[in-house]
């Protein structure tokens, strides 16, 4: 029995965030979804809170990574420097490849 | 089709952010140590996660979650919870309710 889901991503891979609304508890931010960035890293996996929160398991364990945006892809109305980056943890089933 | 939720207001036009220090009042304290103790973080029996605690945080009504303090909303999340799993009905959380009215309005602290 498998119970964390395998990394399929690694750092510098291009990644599009899902870009969904579904109901219920999620953890990855409205501004985030639909945007495209890096991973930066892996943090580790852990059980999903989406499931957790809904009195289950929440297994098997999701991967969780560090993805990095620029700012100005994310705000469009950014003045800041061009390569400033915004970094989020997004678990890999909210992560396409880009 | 809902998109956003009311809590997730991530790059919403806001004002500036004023940390202020403030002192806990003792019912904050007390619902504190109830979540750590429901929670399993430490002691007691685990009888919640701290998801489900943001799930129903994330369900109050916009014009509620704009209200309520930190800890109100804790302890409604938590009152929500102990429903869904059972641990309490509504029935006894009701008469409860009256209970602790009652007394109060009795003047017996």
């Amino acid at each position: 029995m498998n119970e964390t889901v395998q990394p399929s991503f690694k750092p510098g891979d291009r990644v599009v965030v899902r870009k969904a609304w579904p109901l219920g508890h999620i953890r990855t931010p409205h501004y985030i979804r639909g945007q495209v960035g890096s991973i930066e890293r892996l943090c580790g996996s852990f059980p999903m809170p989406e499931e957790l929160a809904q009195q289950r398991s929440g297994l098997p364990a999701q991967p969780l990574y560090r993805v990095r945006f620029l700012q100005r892809d994310v705000w469009p109305d950014y003045r800041g420097g061009a390569d400033d980056a915004l970094e989020v943890e997004i678990f890999q089933h909210w992560l396409d490849p880009a | 089709m809902i998109e956003r939720g009311h809590h997730d207001m991530g790059g919403m036009p806001a004002g500036k952010v004023e940390p202020v220090e403030h002192d806990y009042e003792e019912w904050e304290r007390r619902v504190d140590a109830l979540m750590i103790l429901l929670s399993g973080i430490r002691g007691g029996n685990k009888r919640m996660t701290v998801d489900e605690l943001r799930k129903n945080i994330e369900a109050l009504p916009p014009e509620a979650y704009e209200k309520m303090s930190y800890y109100e909303r804790w302890v409604t999340s938590i009152t929500q919870t102990m429903i869904q799993r059972g641990v309490i009905t509504t029935e006894e959380l009701g008469r409860k309710m009256q209970e602790v009215q009652a007394r109060e309005r009795d003047g017996a602290a």
